[in-house]
């Protein structure tokens, strides 16, 4: 939406007061149709990000409830991957293009200091969740008293010293379950700059450099370390591969890919891997099947480690990327159908809707606690969360709206400058 | 003198009466299992199997087993309701009432994996069990500790206790619903699930167990209730169910029907 807007220099909603992310890329491919550019800001949008994003964010959310019948329609059921693999590489491909452009318009230093400020929006957002984590682990610790779990209420011992942990939360090194993906994103985004400045030199070999990163990082197992002890569950030295990926293909490279992706040999292997996934996902389940597994394999395969994005994870969500980017075109009309909406507004929130979904966990237990944890109960909660969420995303987008129609006519005077710095 | 009298006379009575409460308990027990610690059928079964335990009872040496666990192994101030004491009572119940059954506990208080398996040989020599249900993981995921790591200690600890010369079986985390948003149970559930596959070791899905009894209402486990009714009721219910798993596991599914 940016670059359209200046370049025709008509003063569409959704740019100058938006946030750098949450501009997402009109087209992730230089042909930019012209006459799109005169279309609503809306339609511009590279609708499928949207969509994949929202539909990771309410996977997430219901990853983080306790299993229920729901848990059953997430992907990470079916395959070696899940929703955190689609999130981090629709983030990387989103970041690269709106502080690519940026890189590119306004300098190194300027993109550098947007992203920046969206790295703080991201890291309160984080402290913002963690004071809540805090208030719910203290009213557990001080209502719950079953002897039949007196072991587990070990986990409350770091409240005896609250002054180390809440510093070592604020440093990123102390993370409750479930809090996970934020820290990596805030670690992914710092190296944004460098990522998007290496990658305007040269593209592939920042993608071959990070590639050799995960290797060495598998090689020589490194990790960030935690308090009070162990490592950060999502290693971002091994995540950023994807976060690069998602950026490479933002900058370029799913153009250049593009017949990679169109034969139909990618098409088969891809097919046939996803297939294999099922099936050894199945043996999880069906414990009757397992004995149909070569020992061998299942000595080589396991454990499939998300720490460190094991190559099969990895490898699965390409194959899965591989087959949506062939079935599903950018002009799908369905992408434009009302039963898509609530999935794509979602989509176009990211980081709202990320925090109020691990928001309505906390309180989706809360009440399965309080009141009752019956199946029904347990429906509702997850149901009425994903409403909610699209609620909240439905009156971010109309806040936008309103907001960018009135600030409209200042920004159109200031002149067209000021659009891109506007994250 | 007279001290020795009573004593005797104690002795004696103990004696008879001992086999006619044996008597008397059985009848009541063999039934059924209650409706509440009712379980599908795969969360009891394992094809790994427990020679040494089949064998002992065939050739009717005692069965000593001996159960390594955690706090979660107890419940504070009733040591009879716990699970180990509960297995015990059914299995004596359900084998031939020659066989000894006698099971003793070892607690292994906040140590995580590692310093159990730490433990094992010297434990192992003093005790000698037929079969040692290790029960682990808790501390390992309230502490955080590194999965890989964990891993390494359960396989450590359940060659330890093989090269002992005893059958094993591995028990998993409680299903604890309360705490499920502070302590991430998936890793070690898997880790576990992997080893045991490793060492052909039956793994006792006590998680699994405790969550299908939740979901279907037997037991609500997300009560705050202070009292230890609760408690007890569980691990009845999960004495019954480890006493058929090892029934099942050593294959002795004829012995179960001459009660």
């Amino acid at each position: 939406m940016t670059i359209a807007d200046q370049v025709t220099g008509t003063p569409i909603a959704g740019t100058a007061g938006a946030k750098p992310v949450d501009v997402k890329p009109a087209e992730a491919k230089p042909r930019v149709a012209a006459p799109a550019i005169s279309l609503p800001a809306i339609g511009e949008r590279e609708l499928r990000l949207d969509l994949f994003r929202g539909l990771a964010l309410w996977l997430i959310f219901i990853d983080h409830l306790p299993p229920s019948l729901l848990t059953w329609f997430t992907i990470r059921n079916y395959g070696f991957s899940d929703a955190t693999e689609i999130f981090i590489f629709i983030s990387g491909y989103t970041a690269a293009f709106v502080y690519g452009r940026a890189m590119l318009e306004s300098g190194v230093v300027i993109a550098t200091a947007r992203i920046l400020r969206r790295v703080w929006q991201i890291y309160v957002a984080h402290v913002f969740l963690f004071t809540i984590f805090l208030a719910e682990i203290s009213y557990v610790a001080t209502s719950f008293e079953n002897p039949l779990y007196t072991e587990e209420m070990g986990i409350m011992d770091f409240l005896k010293q609250p002054d180390v942990t809440i510093v070592q939360a604020l440093l990123l090194r102390f993370r409750p379950v479930n809090m996970d993906v934020l820290p990596l994103y805030i670690v992914l985004m710092l190296a944004l700059p460098v990522i998007l400045w290496s990658m305007k030199w040269k593209p592939d070999l920042t993608l071959a450099l990070s590639a050799v990163l995960y290797a060495v990082t598998w090689e020589y197992d490194l990790y960030f370390s935690a308090y009070p002890n162990g490592f950060w569950a999502f290693n971002p030295l091994a995540w950023q591969l994807l976060f690069v990926f998602g950026a490479w293909c933002a900058l370029g490279g799913a153009r250049r890919m593009s017949r990679i992706l169109a034969s139909p040999v990618t098409m088969w292997i891809a097919i046939a891997y996803i297939v294999a996934a099922f099936y050894v996902t199945l043996t999880w389940y069906v414990p009757q099947l397992s004995h149909l597994m070569p020992k061998r394999l299942e000595q080589w395969m396991y454990p499939i480690d998300k720490t460190d994005l094991d190559v099969l994870r990895l490898t699965h969500f390409l194959a899965l990327a591989a087959l949506t980017v062939r079935f599903l075109p950018r002009d799908w009309p369905g992408l434009t159908s009302p039963w898509l909406r609530p999935l794509i507004l979602c989509g176009s929130h990211s980081l709202e809707i990320f925090c109020l979904g691990v928001f309505l966990a906390f309180a989706g237990h809360f009440i399965l606690a309080e009141i009752s944890g019956g199946a029904a109960m347990h429906a509702v909660i997850s149901l009425s969360g994903i409403l909610i969420m699209w609620g909240v995303a439905w009156v971010i987008s109309w806040y936008k709206r309103v907001a960018d129609k009135s600030g409209a006519k200042t920004k159109n005077a200031v002149g067209n400058a000021d659009m891109a710095g506007g994250g | 003198m007279k001290a020795k009298v009573l004593l005797s006379l104690v002795l004696l009575c103990g004696c008879l009466a001992a086999p006619q409460a044996r008597a008397g308990d059985a009848a009541p027990a063999a039934p059924a299992t209650p409706p509440a610690c009712e379980l599908p059928s795969y969360l009891l079964s394992s094809e790994s199997q427990l020679p040494k335990v089949a064998e002992a009872i065939k050739s009717g040496k005692p069965l000593e087993i001996l159960v390594i666990g955690s706090r979660s192994t107890t419940i504070p101030a009733s040591e009879d309701a716990s699970y180990p004491a509960r297995m015990q009572a059914i299995l004596r119940d359900k084998l031939p009432p020659q066989e000894t059954v006698h099971v003793s506990v070892e607690i292994q208080s906040k140590k995580t994996a590692e310093e159990a398996a730490a433990t094992f040989v010297k434990l192992m020599e003093a005790k000698r069990p037929t079969l040692v249900i290790w029960q682990t993981g808790t501390v390992d995921a309230i502490r955080a500790i590194d999965p890989d790591d964990f891993r390494g200690a359960v396989t450590e600890g359940v060659s330890a206790l093989q090269n002992a010369g005893a059958d094993v079986v591995l028990m998993n985390l409680q299903y604890s619903p309360r705490t499920e948003t502070m302590i991430s149970v998936p890793p070690y559930l898997d880790n576990m699930k992997v080893v045991a596959q490793e060492h052909d070791v039956p793994l006792f899905d006590r998680f699994a167990i405790m969550r299908q009894w939740n979901d279907q209402g037997q037991f609500d486990l997300f009560s705050p209730s202070r009292g230890p009714e609760l408690a007890k009721q569980v691990h009845d219910c999960l004495g019954r169910a480890l006493a058929q798993f090892v029934i099942d596991a050593a294959h002795l599914g004829p012995a179960q029907q001459q009660n």
